[in-house]
């Protein structure tokens, strides 16, 4: 069966593509062979950043191109890369508080709350409000909100007081997994005994099994999973 | 939306959900008997891909001439390298550095991290842009028996029960003993691991495991480790030399057989560079973009096994490339996603397999190979349900997690899941999955001691590129711990050993130029090169008119 075919413009060239594609098989089908502007195309690693118009409506948005479905007249062009400066840092130094991105990123605090982030972003991710959280001090919250950012870089493209969103997130989920973020104890108490030998002759046991030994070790332990 | 058709077996998943349920709510994980020794050897046997006639075929050249490998990795294998001796003057050096780091994923970055805070001059190389890897993409989990309940030796007994007891014992013990550690140095960094409100590690079980052993942050794993390396290391440019959108496509050795650099290429410019390194680390993941049997992948874009192809060429051997892993729960429907991983850690939260008829039919959480060709074996009974492309699945019966767990577990603890579907119209919380089996890593790879060194002075590997740790098979969980411990233990090795002092002779390539000898007498058509670099996706009617076009990764 045929398949059907709609009109696409790639950065305005007309080319006609199978109905149902996403923007990186559209290209492809074009006849682009991708560098740049693709990478893992699941929708993780944030490298197909891409704005789009859709026929008929004035709102420029934007999207992943693994994970955008082409639509009949609409007008696309990639956007691989966004320039922006990242501060140094060693996080050793520095402090999990709001004095840190003041230091680091002073354009934070230009946020002008009008949310374009928030509806830039591929990911649903209520981007202003963990700028907000920053700017407040709030970094636990910062933290949680920007956790599912791949830094497609959307937000600091649209952002009017050209903040770098997607790098305060990190740097807000860094200070909390680091300083902030309650410790376990149980893992402190294994990388000591582990340290301490303890399980040094079991396993040196495991070591000097045999297949046959080892196969019956195996199939013999307690499962114990909840 | 599923289509109309589909809505009659989801109906059946949703009539015998509450009696699974009940079953879920007496017994827990252990809703199905797991496997004994024998019924697995029987369903791999009769179901698995590898195990299939045509599966393998004979290499005829290098270290493992004679043995069996994959097609597919026999056909790059057996291919001509881009570079000869006549055509590159060695004598031309672009870069000279102490540790030459090939990939940036996990392994690559904590190998170049490493390396880098021992004070040696470090080069980070990678084909795409830093951090473009499957390990950003990896979601259910990184295990480490740090539990009062589990130990090293536990987490051991499942690493090579899950391999089929073909793992190699040094580096099974390297994987496990280093775990906590590895999750102590990643939290340091900022890792934001998922915890209790006492900040005791929120744990779960995998396939295959024996404990709650898996440790996670919400189902971006993988990228919630990744991308902290990833802006350590960019926090560092005075240590660390990061060239992007640039592969390796040779190793060079000198004339006392070390290794001692290689030849670059960058991807758009397709200019070649020359990098004199006193020791390098491959770090270039798996073979998921060559499609074995036609497979759709969960894999990256640029997982082309270029690193085994250059260090087998220079003559390290391979482990175990006759064995794929399929990871059971890929993608089916819809189309725009078909081949994408579902988690393990969707089962592992209590969701069933079922088939059309709503039936339960194999232990969720049997290792991968065995859960895989369980759902084969369904199929290929017709106990599936087809799609509008014409492929099989079964179900996922994710909505028994809302009633398992409580309203709104998914959308706290399977985010990215939720999000994937959502974009085309599935509610998850209300809908099962499709699924079947789809091509996931690559279980074997370049052989490496517990220091991650090859047999070739100078040359380590680290990640999925090596082989030995997972045996035939590997557990969910093990492959996020590998790459942390290898590429740490690669990256201090290696530099500990430019530390000793390491004087390279004249540069050479000329195994390469032997091998392309060697390759030549098999008859293979002088266009079939490796490594390939990237798959090559542009369709036929296309390339027809691209006369004179040259496709990175197509293979004649």
């Amino acid at each position: 069966m045929e398949k059907k075919m709609v009109t696409v413009y790639l950065s305005g060239e007309l080319f006609k593509v199978p109905e149902g594609s996403t923007i990186i098989m559209a290209l492809e089908y074009a006849g682009f062979q991708l560098k740049r502007g693709v990478g893992c195309r699941e929708g993780y690693c944030g490298a197909c950043a891409t704005v789009y118009r859709e026929k008929g409506d004035y709102k420029l948005k934007g999207g992943l191109g693994c994970q955008t479905v082409v639509t009949e007249g609409m007008a696309i062009t990639q956007i691989p890369f966004v320039p922006a400066e990242k501060p140094l840092y060693e996080l050793e130094t520095l402090t999990p508080d709001v004095g840190t991105f003041t230091n680091l990123f002073p354009s934070v605090f230009r946020c002008v709350a009008c949310n374009t982030c928030t509806k830039a972003c591929p990911q649903d991710i209520q981007v202003m409000d963990y700028i907000q959280s920053i700017i407040r001090g709030d970094l636990e919250s910062a933290a949680n909100i920007s956790f599912d950012c791949i830094r497609c870089g959307l937000c600091a493209m649209r952002c009017p007081a050209e903040i770098v969103q997607y790098d305060n997130g990190i740097l807000a989920r860094r200070l909390y997994g680091k300083y902030l973020a309650k410790k376990s104890p149980e893992l402190d108490n294994r990388v000591e005994e582990v340290k301490n030998g303890k399980y040094d002759a079991d396993i040196e046991k495991l070591n000097k099994m045999d297949r046959d030994e080892l196969s019956k070790v195996y199939y013999d332990r307690e499962i114990k999973i909840t | 939306m599923y289509p109309e058709y589909m809505m009659e077996s989801i109906k059946k998943v949703a009539e015998t959900r509450a009696k699974r349920l009940e079953i879920a709510r007496k017994y827990g994980k252990k809703v199905f008997p797991a496997m004994s020794e024998q019924e697995r050897a029987d369903i791999l046997n009769t179901y698995h891909p590898d195990y299939k006639d045509d599966a393998l075929k004979e290499v005829r050249i290098g270290p493992n001439k004679g043995d069996k490998m994959i097609n597919e990795v026999a056909d790059i294998i057996e291919a001509y390298p881009r570079n000869s001796s006549s055509t590159f003057d060695l004598s031309k050096i672009d870069y000279e550095t102490d540790v030459l780091v090939i990939g940036a994923g996990s392994a690559g970055l904590s190998a170049v991290l490493e390396a880098s805070k021992k004070g040696v001059e470090t080069m980070l190389v990678t084909k795409l842009r830093l951090g473009d890897a499957n390990s950003m993409m990896a979601q259910g989990g990184i295990q480490a028996a740090d539990q009062t309940d589990d130990n090293p030796y536990l987490h051991y007994l499942d690493v090579v029960g899950g391999g089929h007891f073909d793992n190699k014992k040094d580096l099974v013990e390297a994987l496990v003993m280093d775990a906590p550690q590895s999750i102590k140095w990643l939290e340091e960094l900022g890792v934001m691991f998922d915890k209790n409100e006492d900040g005791s590690m929120m744990v779960k079980p995998g396939g295959g495991t024996c404990r709650n052993r898996m440790h996670s942050t919400r189902d971006y794993t993988g990228a919630g480790i990744c991308r902290v390396l990833r802006d350590e290391v960019q926090s560092h440019p005075d240590g660390i030399n990061i060239l992007e959108y640039t592969s390796a496509t040779e190793l060079i050795k000198d004339d006392k057989g070390q290794v001692a650099g290689a030849i670059l290429y960058h991807m758009e410019l397709k200019e070649y560079f020359i990098v004199k390194a006193k020791t390098v680390i491959i770090a270039t993941g798996g073979f998921g973009r060559l499609h074995i049997r036609d497979f759709e992948t969960t894999n990256h874009y640029g997982a082309t096994a270029d690193g085994l192809v250059m260090g087998y060429r220079a003559g390290a051997n391979l482990l175990y490339m006759d064995s794929v892993q399929y990871h059971p729960t890929g993608a089916v429907f819809p189309e725009q996603i078909v081949g994408f991983l579902c988690t393990e850690k969707i089962r592992a939260l209590g969701a069933q397999p079922v088939n059309k008829d709503g039936e339960l039919f194999v232990f969720p959480l049997e290792p991968r190979d065995i859960e895989a060709s369980a759902f084969i074996r369904e199929c290929e009974d017709d106990k599936g349900v087809s799609t509008p492309t014409g492929l099989k699945g079964i179900w996922l019966d994710t909505p028994l997690i809302e009633e398992l767990s409580g309203e709104g577990t998914i959308e706290s603890v399977l985010p990215a899941m939720l999000r994937q579907y959502s974009r085309f119209d599935i509610d998850i919380r209300e809908y099962p999955m499709l699924v079947f089996p789809t091509l996931h890593y690559q279980n074997g790879g370049l052989e490496i001691n517990a220091k991650s060194e090859t047999s070739i002075p100078g040359l380590y590997v680290a990640g999925e590129a090596a082989g030995g740790i997972h045996g035939r098979n590997r557990l969910m969980g093990n492959s996020q711990l590998d790459i942390i411990v290898f590429g740490r233990r690669a990256g201090k090795n290696a530099a500990e050993k430019v530390l000793n002092g390491v004087e390279l002779g004249e540069l050479s390539i000329k195994h390469a130029d032997e091998y392309a000898k060697e390759v030549e007498k098999l008859g293979i058509d002088k266009k079939r090169i490796s490594p390939i670099l990237l798959p090559d996706y542009i369709p036929n009617h296309v390339k027809a008119k691209q006369l004179t076009t040259i496709y990175q990764g197509t293979l004649y």
